[in-house]
């Protein structure tokens, strides 16, 4: 890896500043450092943050570098910073979901992945900014303001997880974590031109992540590479029996797979669905352009039909919010966060209510409302029922398009960034940016997003989304790593090297 | 699938403990009525006899020991309630009337 | 509280006018270890919140994981009612508000219950002798128990006028089983007592399975009990439901009560209302509960958070060949075998002592012995401290080694009580109390000629009439000796030696 005296410690890979950390070119505190002053500096006008953790990261590293000096066997990203998405709970630190209603609550409890983090010797630098609650697709609907697309700080950086792929792409951390319902680390790392992967549904515990819609979400590593996502993909998954969900059999070889990038002899489909009408012009050119190059790479590339996707939508925005509705009720100020209007006055109904009005945003309102309604008597079956039943035929048509194809491919969001404020105030236009991710949840599939140029018009990223069945996860990044490579082959570097400078 | 009125969203909102601002309700009448008119296409498809899914992996009997195991310090758990006496919660009268 | 107290009708009259039909609803918590979806222990009586966890507090991101022994005890239950056991059904949340439950969801089971379409069968005595009644099970169902509340400021401690309310979560996600009867009808004037003996029986039944212990002054069983009217011959009428009826006497007033207010009702011109009553232990009536502005709406569905169960045909059948005899079989196989009567059975069975008595007997005590010790004796102990019989410190082990003693002649009957006087207030073990109170039979003949001589030389009266053939007269001169070995010595032979020494027969 050769010796990063004297270069930028922000700019490098995670498994480049492990490997220079385990051969003791640097230390852990020197790399956590670098990236703490990283995010002094430009995270003021990123806003990727919600906390930062200062003391305890610095703390976590000097611990690395205690157990190095010790000779105590380290973890494959030992001493590497990472950013956390505010909805993960870690011990004594605050999670708030960007939302009010959670404001100052410091959890006493580690999530899954936060452990699985410590125990893999990451350091954990802070907390970063979400749509309320992961409700949304620009982290607009923060409850503490938005975060900014370092491509363009006038511009969102998807959502939720808009912070964990800004805090990627402005350099203020090598790794991230997301958490994806319903594209929420794809289309992120999309518009902020990183790499994002959704496992398959229960690949990695949610034992500790405060649930949107349980039947939906998914934590998953965010990274600039695709090595670095697959690494942090094997630390945090595989089975935990404290999630009845999880998958109890042994994880994909996805570092394998990302270190033997090829996709000769495979067949991979190009679905018909996910294209056309709402998809912007020169995102489909950049995915024409991935499928060309994968064609050139030597893979078979078909067209596939998956005729129930257009209904996905539909059925998301009625399973999601029903969940949601039925997950968020224990947020009612009576045993942690807000409590408003206990001024004696107020029954426990009310203080309810009004804890709930002056703690939860509009979105988070309209989606409990929404799913209230899909849940209740008498529009059950029409609604919810219905849903469920779009969510068999969507899985169906995924297994129908898998005897045909190793994996599917589209591109990961019909647009590039928009505007801060373009969107916010139409829910129905912010939700069609999850057209082509929300399929993948429904039915539980493993996804990547990955960056495959800048769309001509606006010069912004373009994502590839790779579609893989259930526990094959590791196809992703075997696909995802070929493409990568043959793009830097022709770029010289990454797409995130093209960012302008902060 | 019919349209909704105020009624239905005040009746949401007390379903949903949600006070609600006569905007809010006003605002939520609309947009809820367009959401379920978009979302509402998924009634086209003739799915009486397909099976619902509730769960995206199909996995079945996952159990745990009947065990004990260490919870929480309740010292931890008073620290995050929003009001505390007595070793217990403290949650305000629960019925409406006075 | 409601100001004015409902007009009742004479429980006569009212059968008489009406057929009463009853249902049952009953929620039992299952005497597992740990909790129904995460591994806090569920002792009662442990101080506030310190049986808890993120799971049970509902804190964010916490999942639950379904018990193992609950699942198996519910299937047990199912089994021993005769009812259907699912292949795969889920878990549903109960979507609700309320300060005592931790995530204002309840996790339960909905449209698809573990077991369904069962019965028990019991049996109520009547003045033509004991009848039968088969109590058909609808579903058994499993489910988590909510927090604690306790209402605080304002006079009463009651939920109405109180200032606020405090919260104790140890009890929240106890599994519980809720045990629902289809309604029951024809069992006209003694509804009450086969409500009564249903509750009863499945209390029992669930002992025998060792499925939960059912302490009811612990609050864990609970019955929600239905009751509506029907003219003969015509179609039930509105039914009403009485909410958190919780001792088996509570339930026999509950549904007397309820007949006696609906008839009432009805025959004044007025109409029942589908609602909700609070029973009152103090007075034994109901009132009404508060009305709902709205009705419930609580948007069950398949909860995302917990597979579903599956139980395979196998596994229901091992469990069912490994279910013990169910309780009205070995009542019947006990009263034949003890040659009891009937009366003398529903009197064991009404003190609990059947199961008490029969482990004993299985010990090595003569039935006779083990259904005095325990009906007698124990029976008071018990009631005194207001606790079961089967909480007592005596075991059928003190009593073997009582008898036995006894039977060797060490221990008389008076010394016996003394013993488990002593093991019952917690002195140690049979020996150890004998040990610990000096108490031995006095049985050498030296001491007790002794003693015999010096009652007959203060009843000089009375050891004449004996020796002049009044042997009736002995009772005295033994009382007194009895009375200075202070008890223990064996009466009959000082009796034997006395009427020796002065030469007379009996």
């Amino acid at each position: 890896m050769g010796d990063l005296m004297g270069h930028d410690l922000t700019r490098q890979s995670a498994s480049t500043l492990a490997d220079a950390i385990s051969q003791g070119e640097v230390s852990a505190e020197e790399v956590t450092k670098a990236h703490l002053e990283r995010i002094a500096e430009v995270d003021p006008r990123v806003h990727a943050f919600l906390y930062v953790d200062s003391d305890d990261a610095l703390a976590a590293a000097k611990g690395v570098d205690a157990k190095r000096a010790r000779g105590d066997r380290l973890g494959a990203l030992a001493g590497v910073p990472l950013a956390l998405k505010d909805i993960l709970t870690m011990k004594g630190v605050p999670t708030t979901c960007g939302s009010k209603i959670l404001e100052g609550w410091r959890p006493p409890y580690d999530s899954h992945v936060v452990e699985r983090l410590r125990t893999s010797d990451i350091v954990i630098l802070g907390k970063t900014n979400m749509d309320e609650f992961a409700m949304g697709s620009s982290t607009e609907h923060s409850a503490y303001g938005p975060t900014r697309n370092p491509w363009d700080l006038e511009r969102i950086p998807g959502g939720s997880g808009g912070g964990s792929s800004a805090a990627i792409a402005a350099f203020e951390a090598p790794l991230a974590i997301g958490t994806d319902t319903g594209g929420s680390i794809r289309q992120p790392a999309a518009v902020t031109g990183t790499v994002g992967v959704k496992p398959t549904y229960g690949g990695v515990s949610r034992y500790g992540l405060v649930a949107l819609a349980s039947s939906l979400d998914q934590a998953g590593p965010c990274a600039r590479n695709v090595l670095d996502t697959a690494l942090l993909h094997a630390a945090i998954a595989g089975h935990d029996p404290r999630d009845s969900t999880s998958i109890n059999a042994a994880v994909p070889d996805v570092v394998g797979a990302a270190l033997n990038g090829d996709v000769r002899g495979m067949r991979i489909g190009l679905v018909r669905e996910l294209s056309g009408a709402g998809y912007q012009a020169g995102v489909e050119q950049r995915f024409r352009e991935a499928v060309e190059l994968l064609e050139g790479l030597g893979a078979e590339v078909i067209e596939v039909s998956c005729p129930h996707f257009e209904y996905a939508l539909g059925a998301y925005y009625l399973i999601l919010p029903s969940e949601a509705s039925s997950n968020l009720a224990r947020f009612d100020g009576m045993r942690y966060g807000l409590r408003a209007g206990d001024d004696g006055s107020h029954s426990v109904e009310e203080v309810m209510a009004i804890t709930r009005e002056a703690g939860f945003g509009p979105e988070v309102k309209r989606r409990i409302m929404l799913g209230t309604y899909a849940l209740s008597s008498g529009y059950y079956d029409a609604y919810y029922g219905q849903a469920q039943k779009i969510r068999t035929l969507i899985t169906r048509d995924f297994d129908a398009a898998f005897t045909q194809v190793d994996v599917l491919i589209s591109p990961t969001a019909p647009t590039t960034a928009f505007k801060i404020g373009e969107k916010v105030d139409d829910p129905i236009a912010m939700y069609l940016n999850d057209v082509a991710t929300i399929p993948v949840n429904l039915a539980g599939n493993a996804a990547m997003s990955l960056p495959i140029g800048l769309a001509p018009e606006d010069g912004l990223p373009v994502g590839l989304q790779i579609i893989a069945p259930p526990m094959t996860d590791d196809r992703l990044y075997r696909v995802g790593s070929a493409v990568e490579s043959a793009l830097v082959d022709k770029w010289g570097q990454l797409l995130i090297e093209e960012a302008p400078a902060l | 699938m019919s349209a909704i009125t105020r009624a239905d969203v005040e009746h949401l909102g007390r379903l949903a403990r949600l006070n609600l601002t006569p905007e809010e309700i006003d605002n939520f009448a609309g947009q809820l009525d367009v959401i379920l008119a978009s979302v509402a296409r998924i009634s086209e498809v003739a799915a009486h006899d397909i099976p619902p899914t509730s769960h995206p992996i199909p996995v079945e009997n996952v159990y745990r020991e009947d065990v004990v195991r260490p919870g929480l310090l309740r010292a931890d758990v008073a620290a995050g309630a929003p009001a505390w006496e007595d070793d217990r919660f403290r949650v305000p009268r629960i019925l409406g009337e006075a | 509280m409601s100001a004015h107290a409902d007009e009742l009708m004479d429980y006569d009259q009212a059968v008489s006018l009406f057929d009463p039909v009853i249902g049952l609803e009953t929620h039992v918590e299952l005497g597992t270890n740990s909790k129904m979806f995460c591994s806090c222990p569920t002792e009662f009586g442990a101080e506030a919140n310190t049986q808890i966890c993120p799971v049970c507090v509902g804190l964010p991101g916490s999942m639950p994981v379904v018990n193992a022994v609950a699942v198996e005890s519910t299937i047990r239950m199912g089994l021993a009612l005769n009812c259907d056991i699912a292949s795969w059904c889920r878990f549903a949340r109960k979507n609700y508000f309320y300060p005592d439950m931790p995530k204002d969801y309840q996790i339960s089971q909905y449209d698809e219950p573990l077991c369904t379409d069962g019965y028990l069968d019991v049996i109520v005595p009547t003045d033509d002798g004991p009848q039968v009644f088969r109590i058909e099970i609808e579903r058994v169902h499993m489910e988590e128990d909510t927090g604690k509340l306790t209402h605080s400021g304002g006079d009463t401690g009651r939920i109405h006028g109180a200032d606020y309310s405090l919260v104790d979560y140890n009890r929240a996600g106890i599994p519980l089983i809720e045990i629902v009867t289809k309604p029951i009808p024809g069992t006209g004037a003694l509804a009450p007592v086969v409500a009564r003996a249903y509750v009863a029986e499945l209390r029992n039944l669930m002992r025998s399975l060792g499925v939960s212990n059912v302490r009811m002054e612990e609050g864990s069983l609970r019955c929600d009990v239905n009751v509506s009217l029907a003219k003969p011959g015509e179609p039930w009428g509105t039914r009403s439901e009485t909410k958190n009826v919780n001792s088996l006497r509570s339930v026999e007033r509950a549904v007397h009560s309820e007949i006696e207010r609906q008839s009432a009702l009805l025959t004044s011109g007025g109409r029942v209302i589908q609602e909700t009553r609070h029973f009152h232990e103090d007075t034994g009536r109901s009132t009404s509960g508060r009305s709902k502005e709205q009705a419930e709406d609580y948007r069950y569905f398949p909860e995302p958070d917990l597979v579903p169960v599956a139980p395979s045909l196998e596994w229901i059948e091992q469990l069912r060949a490994s279910l013990p005899e169910a309780p009205a079989a070995k009542r019947a196989r006990l009263q034949e075998s003890w040659g009891i009567t009937d009366f003398e059975m529903q009197t064991l069975v009404n003190t609990d002592a059947l199961d008490v008595i029969e482990e004993t007997v299985a010990a090595g005590v003569e039935q006779s012995a083990a259904r005095k010790w325990w009906m007698g004796e124990f029976a008071r102990s018990a009631k005194e401290q207001g606790i079961e019989l089967s909480q007592l410190r005596v075991r059928p082990a003190d009593i073997v080694r009582v008898e036995a003693l006894i039977g060797e002649g060490a221990l008389t009957d008076k010394m016996a009580r003394q013993v488990f006087e002593g093991v019952l207030a917690g002195e140690g073990d049979v020996d150890s109390v004998i040990a610990q109170r000096g108490l031995v039979v006095v049985s050498d003949d030296t001491s007790l000629l002794a003693a015999i001589d010096e009652a007959l030389a203060a009843q000089p009266d009375v050891a004449e009439k004996i020796a002049s053939g009044k042997v009736q007269a002995a009772g005295a001169i033994v009382g007194a000796v009895m009375k200075a070995t202070q008890g223990q010595a064996d009466a009959a032979k000082v009796r034997a030696l006395l009427l020796e020494k002065l030469g007379v027969s009996e």
